[in-house]
């Protein structure tokens, strides 16, 4: 336990130096408030584009497809962020065989590289709500019964993410750098399938089979239901109760714990014997 | 007797390229056959060892350290490292050990060379307060100390080298493994390496140092036994004087001349044991290093020279150095 603590406080520092030492502090905070204000202005063209074309305003859609691309910039962050750890470590500051060779845990190293992802993320997602809320008109409701159960479903709509990251990390093991555009394809099949812009409910029925066997679907539905619990779409979820649909959630984190333990070291295995731990590719 | 280092008929074949379907092969791609670089190494390095590892590039000293830092699993044959065996069993091998490559700019380029040797220093476990003291100490002794608190973008090759051996040390590993440690560092610098591994494994106690080199001197000067590897395969190991001592009996001749083109003729003969060749292309001028059986060839080697009509500008016998070694036992030198 103390190696795994070990590692995770160093890379958890690593990793928010990485995200965070770039520039000047003031720069920084300027940076992360901006930037999500910005990508606001787009769902806002977005939603505007979507009215115009259909011919007719529907608030409670544009607060529908506001939270899921609020909650989305968790999964582009922590997805590439995770995946990206090796693929930097590799080629760009060549220091993996080091860190790889120290009496750590990899796989625990990767997840603390990763919490500052989160932390960014979880600061541009607040930003983002909250610009929504008070000058957008974006309706969040949020109880404060709703809490506990807002905060389970995030911890677990995390766990997940990571798990998938971590997924893609193992298959990086073993590829080259210029298959990131895995880690920056594999959010738009989320993108599509998941509810984040639209609700299931509009996809054929092969769209919400795929849908509905990505978890990340649960945890968007769970969470815009407790944020915003007076919008009123059919998300094709509306027979599981709250309690349901964090349970289903709980299960595929376990599974995709699982799951990612088991990519990654394999990944790491075959790396080790191929000798691609330490690969620079030069693409 | 239990070793630092062991291995045991150990190999490791790097599968070659595979044919691309929908991609012309370059030029000499279709050729990459799966390589051995290492083909049934076996080598024991006691503990408080300072062992050298000397061979020319591509013989497979990398290989070698690769597999012994658990980076890399062998093809076949066993590999143990304190006593643990590198495929099975890598983590308290990774406690006892550390490693350093001269000749790379690895370091994350926003932290300072401080921070950077500190975060390393904390995967290991070593406290913070020993390892800062650790490091304001090593950054002192490798000629780093003004240069703490830069970012390591802003550092030299040869300052992130310097930064790297400091890592490899503050760890204060019982085994360290050292791959071309003075790799392109200046003469001094790597004068000071020099001596600080060698201080080190003196005074420290049980510290073991596996170095691997091209440079004959540095491994001359700083191992108490060397192995010599050339296509994957241990020439020979033992102490530098007693590997000097094989060739003896034989005479090493130095020899500076003008550019030379065909030297076919020195092979076949009669008292030339082997030889190698360099030119220095800017001076117009051939180096040839000659291990005879003694000096009764000299005469006739002058005269094959001229004959070409070629100039003899020095003419050196000398002491046998390792390189003669491996001069001897493989027909060709390092270059």
């Amino acid at each position: 336990m103390n190696t795994f603590w070990r590692t995770f406080k160093v890379a958890a520092w690593l990793g928010w130096e990485m995200d965070s030492n770039w520039t000047e502090p003031w720069l920084f905070i300027v940076y992360s408030v901006v930037k999500p204000v910005a990508g606001a202005f787009i769902l806002v063209l977005m939603y505007t584009v979507f009215a115009i074309i259909g011919s007719r305003q529907d608030p409670a859609a544009f607060s529908y497809m506001y939270v899921g691309n609020s909650f989305f910039i968790f999964v582009g962050s922590v997805l590439f962020g995770t995946f990206q750890v090796i693929q930097s470590d590799r080629e760009w500051y060549q220091t993996i065989r080091y860190v790889y060779m120290a009496p750590i845990s990899y796989y625990v190293y990767i997840v603390g590289r990763a919490v500052s992802k989160i932390g960014v993320a979880a600061f541009a997602v607040a930003i983002t709500l909250v610009f929504g809320v008070y000058f957008l008109g974006v309706q969040v409701h949020m109880t404060l019964a709703a809490v506990p159960l807002f905060l389970a479903a995030t911890a677990l709509g995390l766990a997940v993410l990571l798990a998938i990251g971590i997924c893609l990390g193992g298959v990086s093991f073993l590829t080259a750098k210029h298959t990131h555009g895995l880690a920056e394809g594999i959010p738009g099949i989320f993108y599509v399938f998941c509810g984040v812009l639209f609700p299931l409910s509009v996809l054929p029925d092969w769209g919400v089979a795929v849908g509905r066997a990505i978890p990340l679907t649960y945890w968007f539905d769970l969470t815009r239901r407790l944020l915003s619990p007076t919008l009123g779409v059919e998300t094709t979820l509306s027979g599981y109760s709250d309690l349901a649909i964090l349970a289903l959630l709980l299960v595929s984190s376990v599974a995709f714990f699982g799951l990612s333990l088991l990519i990654f070291k394999t990944g790491e295995y075959f790396a080790r014997k191929a000798g691609k731990i330490d690969m620079t590719t030069s693409y | 007797m239990s070793y630092a280092v062991e291995t045991r008929d150990l190999s490791r074949v790097f599968a070659g390229k595979k044919k691309r379907r929908f991609r012309r092969p370059k030029e000499n791609e279709e050729h990459l056959g799966p390589v051995t670089a290492l083909d049934g190494v076996s080598i024991q390095i006691r503990e408080g060892e300072l062992f050298g590892m000397l061979g020319p590039n591509g013989a497979g000293k990398t290989t070698l350290i690769k597999i012994l830092a658990t980076l890399l699993l062998p093809t076949s044959g066993q590999a143990f490292v304190a006593g643990h065996d590198v495929a099975k069993d890598p983590f308290p091998i990774r406690q006892r050990i550390n490693m350093v490559s001269g000749g790379e700019t690895s370091g994350y380029g926003l932290l300072t060379a401080r921070e950077n040797v500190w975060m390393f220093s904390q995967f290991y476990g070593v406290p913070s307060k020993v390892s800062k003291g650790r490091i304001d100490e090593l950054m002192h002794t490798f000629g780093l100390w003004d240069k703490r608190d830069a970012k390591v973008r802003m550092l030299s090759t040869g300052q992130r080298q310097k930064m790297n051996m400091i890592r490899g040390f503050v760890t204060d590993p019982d085994i360290l493994f050292l791959d071309e440690p003075t790799l392109g560092l200046d003469v001094n610098a790597a004068r000071v390496i020099r001596e600080y591994v060698m201080n080190w494994v003196r005074t420290q106690g049980g510290k073991t140092v596996l170095l691997t080199s091209h440079y004959m001197a540095e491994a001359d000067q700083m191992c108490d036994r060397i192995a010599i590897i050339d296509n994957g395969k241990i020439l020979a190991c033992d102490t530098p004087e007693n590997l000097k001592r094989m060739i003896r009996t034989e005479t090493t001749f130095r020899l500076e001349v003008d550019s030379i083109r065909d030297t076919t003729s020195f092979t076949a003969m009669a008292g030339v044991k082997n030889f190698s060749h360099k030119d220095d292309i800017s001076k117009n001028r051939s180096f040839l290093t000659f291990i005879l059986e003694d000096e009764g060839p000299v005469a006739e080697i002058l005269s094959t020279i001229t004959s070409q009509g070629k100039k003899v500008h020095s003419l050196q016998k000398s002491e046998p150095t390792l390189e003669d070694v491996f001069i001897s036992m493989v027909g060709r030198g390092f270059e």
